[in-house]
């Protein structure tokens, strides 16, 4: 049986509910959840406080109602599934291992911050820094997925080690900022800057884009890994077309000001 | 036991394990796929000789590849996965990547794994790029038409080696035929390969030999030139021509699929036998009876 947290009171200021992870509450009864710290502002509360209870935990949480105030859901998660069925707060997933989120809404800012496995599914808009390193961090995502099924804003991926980032929409300036490694696909169109002092790593678009001086073009080609990644994004719902699979992308490559082994795809019609 | 006029020997196949792995080569069209294909599966017939055995098992249909392209599969046998790793090695980087357009997937997921992309990939010269996607990593190595995709790693599993038939015929054309037809049936069972030309073999073997450096040579029982010579000949005096059928797969049940339907679609007029090469049983760990097949069909 999955446990149901329905938020009956809409705080008046954020919530850090470092708390409400699938693998935290395994086992727990209904009173000993709603028990659970959290914190309102500056003060220390309980789950009950604002959620009412029901079921228990078996590795499924579902989170229902406008949660765009709770910050923290599913920090450090290793394992199981929390779904929140409306809006998340900022800073989802933080550091998450293992399991899966899935949001049927927005999510707010720092989605997936420092996550090293695991897949967080927003089917909505997504705030500033999906998958980012936090400020003075070395280094963003090292692993796992965040696929956004709407548009993202400034900083996606900055700093990312590993892993995918999926964005069904546009993405905001300086995407792929500082970025080591790994993948971010956007199918809508770049902001300003893309994987400006990126070291290694690649960043797609399925539009063009203006690119800073410091890339360089390579060449036009039907790179075949991207296939992989566009087939396994159009399983996850994401309006991939076989065009986009079996079409050809220009290469520039970058950031030269860094290594220059990071390189943007644009797609070519 | 006969298949209509063609008797069936009460004998059996002596297979050996083996260990094996799928290999998934796609490319733009199918045309350079099947290139990189038979490149790959080139001499190898026999671990013998050639240290291993390949051939194509089918052509894949742009469903069922990972990247959408068309594709073919391929199985490699060797005689342990040590050996079978090298041999991934020397002839996906020699024979596919080489090949315009293609890219290489491991087509199992083996009881082990052997690095193949992983040291691959230093073809590139430290312009490869790693990716990793739903735990798998792959590796994207630099290429004059592009990128050369290859799986960093390739699955292996325990395999049978060595199932056969023997196809005694009246004369070359009938045998011949018979061959192609129950070559052609054969090429129908998933998780196998025929790795001799065209999935024949005229050159039988026994073990050992009268000269020291050999470990194997013509099976003199089995040919027809020396029934007049030859110890213990097996042939009837109306047999003229035999030829093998070598069959490797990726399991015993598939090895026996095999060969059920190539002992079926061989007999045939003019096929006066149909046996199986054995060593009395004391060396391979498989023993393929036929007249367990007939059996099991019957019922």
């Amino acid at each position: 049986m999955s446990l149901r947290l329905q938020l009956r009171t809409r705080p008046e200021v954020p919530v850090e509910a470092d708390a409400l992870a699938p693998d935290r509450l395994q086992g727990l009864k209904t009173p000993e959840v709603e028990s659970l710290p959290l914190i309102h502002g500056n003060e220390n509360c309980v789950v009950g406080d604002f959620f009412a209870a029901d079921g228990e935990c078996n590795g499924e949480l579902h989170l229902e109602g406008d949660l765009s105030r709770i910050k923290h859901l599913g920090s450090g998660m290793k394992s199981g599934t929390l779904h929140i069925h409306g809006d998340a707060g900022a800073h989802l997933g933080v550091g998450m291992s293992g399991g899966q989120v899935i949001v049927d809404g927005n999510a707010g800012d720092w989605v997936g911050p420092e996550m090293s496995g695991g897949r967080i599914c927003v089917k909505g808009n997504a705030g500033h820094m999906v998958g980012a390193a936090y400020r003075g961090s070395p280094m963003g995502m090292t692993g796992g997925e965040i696929i956004i099924g709407g548009c993202a804003r400034n900083e996606l991926g900055h700093g990312m080690r590993n892993g995918l980032i999926a964005v069904g929409g546009d993405s905001g300036d300086f995407t792929g900022v500082n970025m080591l490694a790994g993948t971010i696909i956007v199918l809508g169109r770049l902001g300003l800057r893309p994987g400006a002092s990126m070291k290694r790593g690649t960043i797609v678009t399925l539009h063009d884009s203006e690119l800073l001086p410091t890339f360089s073009y390579a060449c036009c080609f039907r790179p075949p890994f991207l296939g992989l990644y566009l087939l396994h994004l159009r399983q996850l719902d994401l309006a991939v077309a076989d065009a986009h699979i079996s079409g050809r992308y220009a290469r520039w490559c970058g950031d030269s000001i860094e290594l220059n082994r990071g390189e943007i795809l644009l797609y070519k019609t | 036991m006969k298949i209509g006029d063609t008797e069936i020997d009460d004998t059996f196949a002596e297979a050996f394990k083996m260990w094996g792995a799928r290999i998934l080569i796609t490319a733009e069209n199918p045309d350079w796929a099947l290139a990189a294909a038979r490149s790959m599966t080139g001499f190898a017939t026999s671990v013998i000789g050639c240290k291993c055995e390949a051939g194509i098992e089918r052509e894949l249909d742009t469903r069922e590849t990972p990247d959408l392209r068309p594709g073919v599969s391929v199985l490699l046998f060797a005689t342990d996965a040590e050996g079978l790793g090298k041999r991934l090695v020397e002839r996906i980087g020699q024979c596919v990547m080489t090949c315009p357009t293609t890219a290489c997937f491991s087509g199992l997921q083996g009881e082990k794994s052997l690095a193949v992309g992983g040291l691959l990939r230093f073809f590139g010269d430290g312009f490869q790029i790693s990716k990793r996607l739903q735990g798998r990593r792959l590796w994207r190595i630099p290429v004059m038409d592009g990128e050369f995709l290859v799986d960093e790693k390739f699955g292996a599993q325990k395999a049978v080696g060595g199932g056969n038939l023997l196809l005694l015929g009246e004369d070359l054309p009938a045998t011949l035929a018979a061959a192609r037809s129950a070559v052609q049936a054969m090429r129908g069972v998933r998780g196998v390969i025929l790795p001799f030309p065209d999935g024949v073999v005229r050159s039988g073997s026994k073990v050992g030999s009268r000269y020291k450096a050999l470990i194997a040579s013509t099976n003199d029982a089995y040919c027809p030139t020396l029934r007049a010579v030859a110890t213990q000949t097996r042939l009837d005096p109306d047999v003229n021509c035999v030829l093998e059928i070598v069959i490797d797969g990726l399991d015993e049940s598939a090895v026996r699929e095999a060969m059920n339907v190539g002992l079926r679609a061989a007999a045939r007029p003019g096929i006066r036998r149909i046996s199986a090469g054995n060593y009395g049983g004391n060396l391979g760990q498989y023993h393929i009876h036929l007249r367990d097949l007939i059996k099991a069909d019957a019922a």
